[in-house]
């Protein structure tokens, strides 16, 4: 931006007025059977994971809120692996599903959004979009819708893979972000 | 927290082009995004997208498309990189979202998901795609490009930066 001040012309910073915050990372070590983020403040309106993951045993990605391991979750998906299409739902689940497949060497990367997450008056909806390419047949995208049924305002998130039998490789990692 | 989600650089063509270039990204981010306004009336709509000049069949893609009335998934591998699944072909702009995801992680491959979304009054469709880019190479140049003429004036593209904890 620049203005005139007494015949002279001044350049000013740009100011940063934004909205979305970076709130923690976490990272794989090693092998992990999952990936947590803890302590969340209620301060934002909403909440966003981006990221990626390895998993050597190829499973899908899974997510639980508050270390609620009962089945107060539901989910339906709407995907495709580049010769079909598919869609459904399945009602009353130990966890949401937040990515269809991955693998050892290319990144199987994950959006998430988690909206009104510190309410305490409404259940819990999440959307994930997740995409695994890897050069061959058999590639996919999936668009998932997750319920949590709980009013509890959500503190922590745990992140899985192979419904969480499986393990996260070394280096896949997720960022969470604080939407105000 | 750390603020994030930053604008890097913001093009408008004020007359039709046939490509839209990010140069000398920094890598000081972890992730990039695209937003981006295909005018409509363009000679063409679809948009291809390269890093680092590579012309070459490093990339490959899996989409996922609705139609309005079906809802297809196609796939194409060893070939050029492309952000929208189907252009509109119409006087109506469509819109581009592309999150690229570790675009300078030199340890990695690089991977995208794309959403397109365009409606022309009795026709349209929405679509995702996931590309890959198979290099490990830091991304420093993004080149979007129409796969067979011009972009038409107005279009508009923005690329911004976010950056974890």
């Amino acid at each position: 931006m620049t203005g005139v001040l007494g015949g002279l012309i001044a350049a000013f910073p740009t100011p940063v007025t934004s909205s979305y915050e970076s709130i923690a990372t976490v990272t794989a070590a090693g092998v992990e059977t999952s990936l947590n983020f803890t302590s969340i403040l209620g301060t934002y309106k909403s909440l966003q994971i981006r990221g990626f993951f390895l998993s050597s045993g190829g499973g899908g990605g899974s997510m639980r809120f508050n270390s609620d391991t009962g089945s107060n979750y539901a989910r339906h998906y709407l995907g495709g692996n580049g010769s079909s299409a598919f869609a459904g739902g399945s009602a009353t689940q130990t966890l949401m599903t937040t990515a269809d497949q991955s693998g050892s060497t290319y990144n199987s990367v994950i959006l998430i959004d988690i909206i009104d997450y510190a309410s305490t008056t409404k259940n819990k909806t999440m959307r994930a979009w997740n995409g695994y390419d890897f050069n061959a047949a058999g590639s996919s995208t999936y668009m998932y819708s997750g319920l949590w049924m709980s009013t509890s305002a959500i503190t922590s998130i745990q992140l899985g893979t192979g419904l969480f039998g499986g393990t996260f490789d070394a280096g896949s990692t997720f960022a969470l972000y604080g939407v105000k | 927290m750390a603020t994030t989600y930053e604008p890097i650089a913001t093009t408008t063509l004020g007359s039709a082009a046939s490509s839209i270039t990010f140069s000398s990204i920094t890598s000081a981010y972890t992730d990039l995004r695209i937003i981006m306004n295909v005018a409509g009336g363009g000679s063409s709509n679809f948009v291809q997208i390269r890093f680092n000049s590579d012309a070459t069949s490093n990339y490959s893609r899996t989409s996922l498309i609705a139609d309005g009335s079906t809802v297809t998934s196609t796939r194409a591998s060893a070939t050029n990189g492309l952000l929208n699944v189907a252009a509109s072909g119409s006087v109506q702009p469509e819109l581009i979202l592309a999150d690229i995801f570790s675009y300078s992680n030199t340890s990695v491959y690089k991977t995208w998901l794309s959403s397109d979304n365009s409606d022309a009054n009795g026709s349209g469709n929405v679509g995702r795609i996931v590309g890959l880019w198979r290099s490990t190479a830091a991304i420093d140049t993004i080149l979007l490009q129409g796969n067979t003429g011009n972009f038409a004036a107005g279009t508009t593209a923005t690329l911004y930066g976010i950056l974890k904890a």
